[in-house]
């Protein structure tokens, strides 16, 4: 789902949003085109925008949690809690959040890292938003959304700032079918299912 | 200077929420805990509005908040004063040209970056973080900053750990906490 799609095409802030966003070639490593949204932090309009934005879509859902991935998902998804009046509960890498935590492991492009969140943070029934500042192959947004329902909440949606679009997305799963194909509609791509347990998804993504 | 001292009446609705984990990283420290802050929209919100009421007005036109927690408290304090927010963060998450400032842990050492071009010679700028124990990590951060020129007018945390002392390693900077755990 791109604002574009959900009936912001032609809102003005997109574009002051868009050219805020810094794209930093070969990094982490050559051939990765890294969407810096460090840049859009500086621009105080911008970012406020972006905020809005989100507020905007989200208010009147009855959301009451707002789940935000470290590091990037904290930068947005507290401003986007407080305005709505919902908890903000980070999602962390292991071994950071001092109390129990609940662990869901995700695929890397070479091994697994895990996220974790606090036992007690959210309860049954709880209506959530999934906040990180960019998506790629779903990998992380998937363990995310995991993680929320395991603890019995309704994931009503993933935000985030920047969906990398025409890139080939491997999103590998190690959950349901039913939920891949709630994510992979959700980000309106063409599924091609193979015979092995990880699921290729090729195609455009309108910007 | 603390709210604490202040008396602020929404100071012990802002503490009352934070917990306190017994022994974690390791054996013997009580850590504080914010995320259990962080479920209360109330008090978020007030521990919030009680910097912004502090800081709006002041011309200040950056706030630089420390990886990760820095993150969670610095962009809602940021928008709100109409202030840029610059992330100071741990080695080679930052994508583009960066400074780095390393710093003295209680076993070997650590470093902390910033983009080159984020902030410019003789802004104003506020550091946040959501606690304050050695000040280690704050002074780096000051260091940061005071090298590209920045004006450091405070140091910012919602929780300090007097017994530790951090406020004396902040080059003579001010810092300005809302609740003091010892």
């Amino acid at each position: 789902m791109f604002a574009a799609e959900n009936g912001l095409r032609g809102d003005p802030r997109l574009q002051g949003i868009s050219k805020a966003i810094r794209v930093v070639p070969d990094f982490p490593i050559p051939g990765i085109m890294f969407q810096d949204i460090t840049t859009l932090l500086l621009d105080h309009k911008a970012f406020k925008d972006t905020v809005d934005i989100f507020v905007d879509r989200y208010r009147d859902m009855g959301i009451s949690v707002v789940a935000g991935i470290e590091a990037r998902g904290f930068v947005f998804g507290p401003s986007i809690a407080l305005a709505i009046g919902a908890k903000f509960v980070p999602l962390r890498k292991p071994n950071k959040l001092p109390g129990e935590v609940i662990s869901e492991a995700y695929v890397l492009e070479y091994g697994t890292d895990r996220l974790e969140m606090h036992v007690g943070a959210i309860e049954p029934g709880e209506r959530a938003l999934v906040i990180d500042d960019l998506v790629a192959t779903g990998g992380t947004l998937s363990a995310a959304v995991r993680l929320l329902e395991r603890m019995g909440a309704e994931v009503v949606e993933c935000a985030c700032v920047v969906g990398l679009p025409e890139v080939r997305v491997r999103l590998v799963v190690a959950s349901s079918l039913l939920h891949l194909c709630k994510m992979a509609l959700g980000l309106k791509l063409l599924l091609l299912l193979d015979k092995s347990s990880q699921f290729h998804i090729t195609g455009t993504t309108q910007t | 200077m603390s709210a604490y001292k202040d008396k602020d009446a929404r100071i012990n609705g802002i503490k009352d929420q934070i917990r306190v984990v017994p022994n974690f990283p390791k054996p013997g420290i009580m850590f504080q805990d914010i995320t259990t802050l962080l479920l209360k929209p109330k008090e978020f919100k007030d521990t919030i509005d009680m910097f912004v009421e502090r800081y709006k007005g002041k011309n200040i036109s950056v706030v630089a908040g420390i990886e990760a927690r820095g993150f969670i408290f610095g962009p809602p304090i940021a928008l709100a004063i109409g202030a840029k927010f610059v992330p100071l963060r741990k080695p080679k998450k930052l994508p583009g040209k960066v400074i780095s400032e390393e710093y003295i842990l209680e076993y070997g050492r650590d470093c902390l970056e910033m983009h080159v071009g984020a902030v410019e010679s003789a802004e104003r700028a506020l550091v946040v973080d959501d606690l304050i124990a050695t000040g280690g990590t704050l002074c780096a951060a000051i260091n940061l900053l005071e090298r590209v020129g920045a004006e450091v007018v405070e140091c910012a945390c919602v929780i300090e750990l007097p017994d530790l002392k951090g406020r004396e390693r902040l080059n003579g900077k001010p810092l300005y906490v809302l609740v003091e755990s010892h």
